[in-house]
C-alpha cells in the first residue's frame, strides 16, 4: 500500500513518531559538540550536559565521575526511552522496535561466551553488557561449552533461535568460532531483519531497505578486512557475506577474493555511493574508514527523518542516539586522559 | 489623563503605563561584588544583562563556585532523599541563626555525606547478613516441611512394602527415596542435593534450563513462599520460591551450581538430619534476633543523624540556592580589565535607584571595601522591559493580559479596564444570580483559604483556579447583578423588586401569551419583569433586549479601544496617528455602529416599532431613498447621509496619508543628518554597539512596506469593524444558552421529578440536577463564558490600540527563588 501510509498510519504510530521526533530534537548538536570539546575535566562535562536532556539522569551523580558512569547514565536514558516507546507500540511496530535489539543481544552472547572462555567472572561480564540486549537466561550462556549446548540450554528461547540454525556444531568453543558465530548470527539477523521490512511494504520498507543495505555492505567490508590474513578459506568469508545490499551478489565474490585493503578499495570504489567514503581515505589506512562508515551512516540515519509515516525513524533514531552515546564516551575519555588534541579523531556530529 | 509620568507634578499612572525605567551600568569593586548582588537580590529591582552571553557556562569567571553549589546542592538532594525514605520532613520553621559561611556548609555537608554513607553502608552490610539469615530460616523450614513429608511417606510406603512384600519399582514411590529403598546397595547412587530460593518470576525458567542442562536428570521441588522475601542482594521485596534439588553426579553439581549463580538463586547448607536441622533453625533464630538489635541500634543513631540535618536542611538548602543564583550572576558581569573590578549593566525601575544606591553603599560597607561602587545610568535606543507593580488583585488580571502578550514600554496596558470589563463581559453571558451566588461561595472558601494554600502545591486545576480567585470573584458579583438584570435564579423569576406591572385583563389571558397583558402598575423597577417568564413571547423580547444589548456593550468597548490608541499616540508624541488614524477610526466606527446604538437607544426610548435592521442596511443600498414607517426621529435621511459620506471618507484617510506623511519624515530626517552627523549625542557611553537599538533612526525605511502594512490595517480595521460587532453578540448567544439549559435543567429534571410524587424519584431527581447544575452550568459554562470574554478582550477590543510586543521585567530577587522549587 505505498503512498497510502498517510491515510491509517497515524492511527496506530502516530503518538510514537511524534514521541520519536521529539526524542530526536534532544539529541546534541553540533554548539553542543563544541562546548563540550572545550571542557577541561568531566565535570565540566557533566556541568554541560545536566543543561541538557541529560540533566535528570546525570545531576544525582556524586563528583568525582568517570567515564563509565557517563556513559552508563547516557545509555541508560536510551533504554528508558526505548522500554517508553516499546510499551505504547502495537504491531507491528512492537516487532520492528524488538528488532532493533537483536543485534545487542548478539553481542551480549558473544561478550558472555567470549568472557566465559577467558575464565571472567559472569557478573562481571553481565555489567558489560548493553543493557538493550538483554534477555532472561542470558547469564546461562556461562555453562554452555559448545555451541550445540548453547543452543539448546539457552538461545532457544530467544528470537535469536531460528539465526543459530546454520551455526550448530558440536565443535568446542574457541576465538575463531565464536567470531564466525558472531558473524553468521549477525548475517541472519540482517537477512530476517531486511525480510521483515520488505514485507511491512510503503515506505518503511524502502528506507530500512536503503539503511540496512547499507548496514550489511558495511559488515561485508569490515569482514573482509578483518578476516584478511587468517586462516579463513575464501568460502567460508562468503558465507558470511548478508545476501542483499548494494554488494550482492557481484561485490560479494569480488571481496572474497581480496587479501589485502588497497584491492578492497579497487572493489568498492566500483560502487558510486561508496567512492566519495574510500576518496577520503589515503591508499592503505583502514584506521579512518570505521569514522567515514559512521559519518555516512549518520548522515543516511538524518535523512530518515526527512519523510514521515515509516518506521525507520525509531531505528534511525535509536542508531543516532547510540552514536550520540559513542561520542560522548570518547569526549570523556579523552578529556579524561588529557588527550584532548584527540577529540576531534572519533567524534561524529549528527546535526 | 496620560502625561508623561517623568515630571513629579503628573498623577501616577501606575497600572496603565509600565514603570519607568533605567539602563544602569554598576562597577563593582570584586572584593564587594558578591556581597552586592545578593543584596540586590535581597532587593529584587534589578535585571541583570547578560553581559558574557558568548562564553560557555565553564568559561565563565564563577563557574567553579558554581559547581560547587551544584554538588552542594547534589548532596541535599542525596539528604532529603533519604529523610523521605526515613519518614522526616524537614523543618519548615528557618531558625535565622548568624549567617552560614558557604565554606564552612561546604565541610560541613561534605562531613555528614561522609558519616551518612558510612552508616549506610554498615546498615546495609547489617541488613544483607540479617536477611540472608530471614532466608536461611525460610529455607530450612520449608526444605525441612518437604523432608520430614517425604519422609513420613516413605516410612509409610516401606510399611506397605513391607507388608506386601512385593517387589521394588513401583510408579509412585518417590525419586529419592531410592537410596532408602534399595535394599540392593550395589545399587545405590549417591544423591546429592542443594536448596535455596529462587524469583518466583524466574522459576520456571530456572526450572526448564536446569532439566536442558542435566538432560532430566534432577529432582527439582519447589515451594512458594506466602509473603515476599527482602532479596539480600538488591535489598528490594521479591516474591520467591523455596527449592530443593537433587542430582547424582559431580559434573551435574558443577552445572547446576553455575545456573543458581546466573539466576541469582541464593543457595544455603542443609542437613537432612532432623535434630541438625532443628539445631541449626534455633541457632538461625538466635543469630537473627541479634542482628535485630544490632540494625535498630544503627537505624535509631542515623535516624537521630537524619533528624539534626532535617532541622537545618531547609534554611542549607536555601542558602545553596541563593548562592548559586548569586554567583549566576555574578558570571553575567563582565571582568574589567584590571581584574579589579566586575561590570553590571542592567535595569531598574527609576523610583528604585535610591534603594540600589542604598544597596551598592551598605555592600561596600559591610565587605570593608575601600572603593564603593559606582552606578550610573546609561542612555540607550533599546526598549526596556515592561514592569506593573502589580498586588495580588491585579495580578490576576494582569496575567490575562499578559497571556496575549506582554505591553510595550510604557503603553496604556489593557490590564486596567480588564478588572472590570472582563468579568462584566463574563457576566453577560453568565447571569443567573443563583449560579452567580454558587460561583462567589467557591471563592470566598479559596481566598479564606488564601494564607493556606498559597504555600502549598495545589494539583494542576487547582492551583489555577486558586490563582484567578479574585478574578472569580469579580466573575461572581457581576453574574449576580446581571442575574438580577436578567431576573433569573436557576432560571426561576422572582419578583425581588415588587410586583410585576402587568396582570390578566380578565381570566382568558391564563394561556401563556402577553396578548390579554395590561399595564397595571408602574414599570418594574429594575431588571426584566418577571411576567415574560414563560410566556410564548419571552424568547424574541428576551433575544432582542439582549442582542441590542450586546451591541450597545461592543460598540462601547471598541470605543474605549480605539480611544485608548489616542492616549497612546499623545503619550508618545505621534500626531501622525492621532489625525490619521485615531480620528478616521473614530468617524468610521461610530458612523456605523455608534449610529445603530444610537438608533437602539432611541428605540428603546421612544417605543418605536421601526425595524432596525431595514433601517441600516437600506443606509447603504438607497440612501437617497425616503424611511417612510421606519423613521425614528425628524432630519434622519439627511443624518444618515452625512454618516455615511463620513465613514467613505474616513477609509482612504486612514489608508492615504499616513505612509506618505511618514516617507516625508524620513527623506526630512535624512537630509538633516547629512548636517548635523553627531545626532547621537545623548548616546555618549558608547557601550551600546552590542544592543540592537530599536528606535525608529537604525530602520531602513521602505516605502512599499510601510504602505503594505498601512493597506492590511485599514483593510483590517473596517472589515474588523463589522466583523467585531457581529461578534459581540456572542453576549447574546452564551447568555441565551445559559438560561435555556438551566431552564432545561430545571423542568425536564426537577419538575419532572417532583411531578411524579415519589421521593425516590425526587431524589434521583435532585441528584441529576445537582449534578447537571455543578457539572454543566457552574464548570463547563463558566469555562467557556471565561473564554468567550477572554477572545472579546484579546481580539476585539486589544486590537483596536495594543502592541503587545514589549518584554517582561525578571528582576533577580531571591524572594522568587523559593517558588520556583523544582
Amino acid at each position: 500500500m505505498y503512498g497510502f501510509e498517510a491515510m491509517t498510519f497515524n492511527v496506530h504510530s502516530g503518538y510514537l513518531e511524534a514521541i520519536v521526533r521529539g526524542y530526536r530534537s534532544g539529541l546534541l548538536t553540533a554548539a553542543d559538540y563544541n562546548n563540550l570539546c572545550q571542557c577541561e575535566t568531566l565535570d565540566d562535562i557533566k556541568m554541560h550536559l545536566t543543561a541538557t536532556e541529560y540533566g535528570p539522569y546525570l545531576q544525582n551523580e556524586p563528583s568525582p565521575l568517570h567515564t563509565t558512569t557517563i556513559v552508563e547514565k547516557c545509555t541508560l536514558k536510551l533504554v528508558d526511552e526505548y522500554k517508553h516507546m516499546l510499551c505504547q507500540a502495537t504491531e507491528p511496530l512492537s516487532t520492528f522496535l524488538e528488532y532493533i535489539t537483536y543485534g545487542h543481544m548478539i553481542d551480549n552472547v558473544v561478550l558472555i561466551v567470549t568472557g566465559t572462555l577467558h575464565e571472567r567472572d559472569v557478573q562481571e561480564l553481565l555489567e558489560k553488557c548493553h543493557p538493550l540486549g538483554m534477555f532472561d537466561s542470558i547469564a546461562t550462556l556461562a555453562v554452555a561449552q559448545n555451541m550445540r549446548e548453547l543452543y539448546r540450554l539457552v538461545l532457544v528461547d530467544t528470537p535469536l533461535a531460528p539465526y543459530f540454525s546454520e551455526c550448530i556444531t558440536s565443535e568446542d568453543l574457541d576465538d575463531m568460532n565464536i567470531e564466525i558465530m558472531r558473524n553468521t548470527l549477525y548475517k541472519a539477523y540482517l537477512e530476517d531483519f531486511y525480510r521483515f521490512c520488505r514485507k511491512l511494504g510503503g515506505a518503511t520498507a524502502e528506507i530500512m531497505s536503503d539503511l540496512l543495505s547499507f548496514e550489511a555492505d558495511r559488515r561485508a567490508v569490515n569482514i573482509t578486512i578483518n578476516s584478511i590474513g587468517t586462516e579463513l578459506t575464501r568460502e567460508d568469508r562468503k558465507k558470511l557475506y548478508s545476501s542483499f545490499g548494494l554488494l550482492y551478489p557481484y561485490g560479494h565474490e569480488e571481496l572474497a577474493a581480496c587479501e589485502d585493503i588497497d584491492q578492497v578499495r579497487a572493489v568498492m570504489e566500483k560502487y558510486p555511493p561508496y567512492q566519495s567514503i574510500f576518496s577520503k581515505l589515503s591508499y592503505g589506512e583502514s584506521q579512518l574508514l570505521d569514522k567515514a562508515f559512521y559519518e555516512e551512516e549518520v548522515k543516511r540515519l538524518c535523512l530518515s527523518f526527512e519523510q514521515q509515516f515509516h518506521f525507520g525513524v525509531f531505528f534511525a533514531y535509536m542508531r543516532l542516539k547510540e552514536q550520540e552515546i559513542r561520542n560522548l564516551m570518547w569526549i570523556s575519555e579523552c578529556v579524561a586522559q588529557n588527550q584532548k588534541s584527540r577529540v576531534h579523531d572519533s567524534v561524529v556530529f549528527i546535526f | 489623563m496620560a502625561v508623561r509620568g517623568r515630571g513629579g507634578c503628573c498623577p501616577r499612572m501606575d497600572l496603565l503605563r509600565s514603570e519607568a525605567m533605567q539602563l544602569v551600568q554598576i562597577i563593582i569593586p570584586i572584593e564587594s561584588a558578591h556581597r552586592t548582588i545578593s543584596y540586590l537580590g535581597d532587593l529584587g529591582l534589578f535585571q541583570f544583562k547578560d553581559l558574557n552571553a558568548e562564553k560557555s557556562p565553564f568559561q565563565r569567571t564563577y563557574a567553579t563556585q558554581l559547581k560547587r553549589c551544584g554538588e552542594m546542592a547534589r548532596k541535599l538532594r542525596f539528604f532529603k532523599e533519604h529523610m523521605t525514605k526515613a519518614g522526616l520532613s524537614p523543618s519548615k520553621k528557618i531558625n535565622s541563626e548568624a549567617d552560614i559561611v558557604l565554606d564552612n556548609l561546604e565541610v560541613k555537608l561534605g562531613e555528614l555525606e561522609a558519616e551518612l554513607i558510612e552508616m549506610n553502608a554498615n546498615s546495609e552490610n547489617l541488613q544483607r547478613a540479617y536477611n540472608e539469615l530471614l532466608e536461611y530460616k525460610l529455607v530450612l523450614e520449608k526444605a525441612g516441611e518437604f523432608f520430614y513429608k517425604a519422609q513420613s511417606r516413605a516410612t509409610d510406603q516401606q510399611r506397605e512394602f513391607e507388608a506386601q512384600n512385593i517387589g521394588e519399582g513401583s510408579i509412585d514411590s518417590p525419586l529419592l527415596l531410592e537410596q532408602e529403598m534399595s535394599i540392593d546397595f550395589s545399587k545405590q547412587v549417591k544423591l546429592g542435593f542443594t536448596c535455596g530460593l529462587v524469583p518466583r518470576e524466574k522459576s520456571m525458567a530456572f526450572e526448564r534450563i536446569l532439566f536442558r542442562a542435566t538432560r532430566g536428570n534432577v529432582y527439582l521441588n519447589q515451594v512458594a513462599v506466602t509473603d515476599p522475601v527482602v532479596d539480600p542482594a538488591s535489598g528490594e521485596k521479591v516474591e520467591k520460591n523455596v527449592f530443593v534439588v537433587f542430582y547424582s553426579g559431580e559434573k551435574a553439581k558443577n552445572k547446576i551450581l553455575k545456573i543458581c549463580e546466573a539466576f541469582g538463586a541464593n543457595r544455603y547448607p542443609f542437613a537432612d538430619e532432623i535434630g541438625k536441622r532443628f539445631q541449626m533453625i534455633y541457632k538461625v533464630s538466635g543469630r537473627i534476633s541479634e542482628l535485630k538489635t544490632t540494625i535498630d541500634a544503627g537505624l535509631l543513631h542515623r535516624n537521630n543523624l537524619l533528624q539534626t540535618i532535617a532541622c537545618q536542611s531547609e534554611q542549607w538548602n536555601l542558602l545553596v540556592k541563593k548562592e548559586k543564583s548569586v554567583y549566576h550572576k555574578l558570571n553575567m558581569l563582565s571582568m574589567d580589565v584590571t581584574k579589579k573590578c566586575l561590570v553590571a549593566e542592567g535595569w531598574c525601575p527609576t523610583f528604585a535607584t535610591k534603594q540600589i544606591q542604598d544597596a551598592l553603599q551598605r555592600a561596600t560597607f559591610d565587605s570593608n571595601s575601600q572603593v564603593g561602587a559606582i552606578f550610573q545610568v546609561l542612555h540607550t535606543q533599546e526598549s526596556p522591559p515592561t514592569y506593573f507593580r502589580t498586588n495580588k488583585f491585579t495580578s490576576s488580571f494582569q496575567e490575562i493580559v499578559d497571556a496575549y502578550g506582554i505591553a510595550k514600554y510604557q503603553e496604556a496596558n489593557p490590564g486596567v479596564f480588564t478588572i472590570i470589563t472582563f468579568p462584566f463581559l463574563f457576566a453577560v453571558m453568565f447571569g443567573d444570580w443563583g449560579h452567580g451566588i454558587c460561583l462567589l461561595l467557591a471563592t470566598l472558601y479559596l481566598i479564606m483559604q488564601e494564607k493556606k494554600f498559597s504555600g502549598q502545591k495545589l494539583g494542576d486545576i487547582l492551583e489555577m483556579t486558586f490563582g484567578g480567585r479574585y478574578v472569580i470573584l469579580l466573575m461572581s458579583l457581576f453574574s449576580i447583578y446581571t442575574g438580577l438584570v436578567y431576573n433569573e435564579f436557576f432560571s426561576i423569576p422572582f419578583e425581588l423588586f415588587g410586583p410585576s406591572a402587568y396582570a390578566c385583563r380578565d381570566l382568558s389571558c391564563r394561556d401563556a401569551t402577553t396578548e390579554g397583558l395590561i399595564k397595571v402598575r408602574r414599570t418594574y423597577p429594575f431588571g426584566v419583569d418577571p411576567v415574560w417568564h414563560g410566556t410564548r413571547s419571552e424568547l424574541p423580547f428576551l433575544n432582542s433586549l439582549k442582542m441590542k444589548m450586546s451591541i450597545l456593550l461592543g460598540v462601547a468597548q471598541m470605543n474605549l479601544g480605539i480611544i485608548l490608541s489616542y492616549f497612546n499616540a499623545k503619550f508618545f508624541g505621534s500626531s501622525l496617528n492621532v489625525w490619521y488614524q485615531f480620528i478616521p477610526q473614530m468617524i468610521f466606527l461610530n458612523s456605523l455602529f455608534g449610529y445603530l446604538s444610537l438608533l437602539i437607544i432611541v428605540k428603546w426610548c421612544t417605543g418605536s416599532q421601526a425595524d432596525l435592521y431595514h433601517i441600516m442596511i437600506y443606509m447603504f443600498l438607497r440612501p437617497t431613498d425616503d424611511l417612510g414607517e421606519n423613521q425614528l426621529f425628524p432630519g434622519q435621511k439627511t443624518l444618515q447621509l452625512v454618516l455615511l459620506l463620513l465613514a467613505l471618507i474616513a477609509v482612504p484617510w486612514m489608508l492615504f496619508p499616513k505612509p506618505f506623511l511618514l516617507k516625508k519624515q524620513h527623506e526630512k530626517r535624512h537630509q538633516g543628518q547629512s548636517y548635523a552627523p553627531l545626532h547621537v549625542t545623548d548616546d555618549s557611553i558608547d557601550l551600546e554597539e552590542h544592543h540592537d537599538s530599536h528606535g525608529s533612526h537604525g530602520h531602513e525605511f521602505e516605502f512599499s512596506e510601510v504602505f503594505v502594512h498601512q493597506l492590511i490595517h485599514t483593510i483590517e480595521f473596517v472589515l474588523g469593524a463589522v466583523s467585531n460587532t457581529a461578534s459581540y453578540l456572542r453576549l447574546w448567544a452564551l447568555s441565551l444558552a445559559h438560561s435555556e439549559l438551566s431552564s432545561v435543567f430545571y423542568e425536564k429534571v426537577l419538575l419532572l421529578a417532583w411531578g411524579f410524587n415519589n421521593v425516590i424519584i425526587l431524589i434521583v431527581g435532585i441528584i441529576v440536577f445537582v449534578f447537571a447544575t455543578v457539572g454543566v452550568l457552574l464548570v463547563m459554562e463558566t469555562l467557556s463564558a471565561f473564554l468567550h470574554a477572554l477572545r472579546l478582550h484579546w481580539v476585539e477590543f486589544q486590537n483596536k490600540f495594543y502592541e503587545g510586543d514589549g518584554y517582561k521585567f525578571q528582576p533577580f530577587s531571591f524572594a522568587i527563588l523559593n517558588d520556583d522549587d523544582d
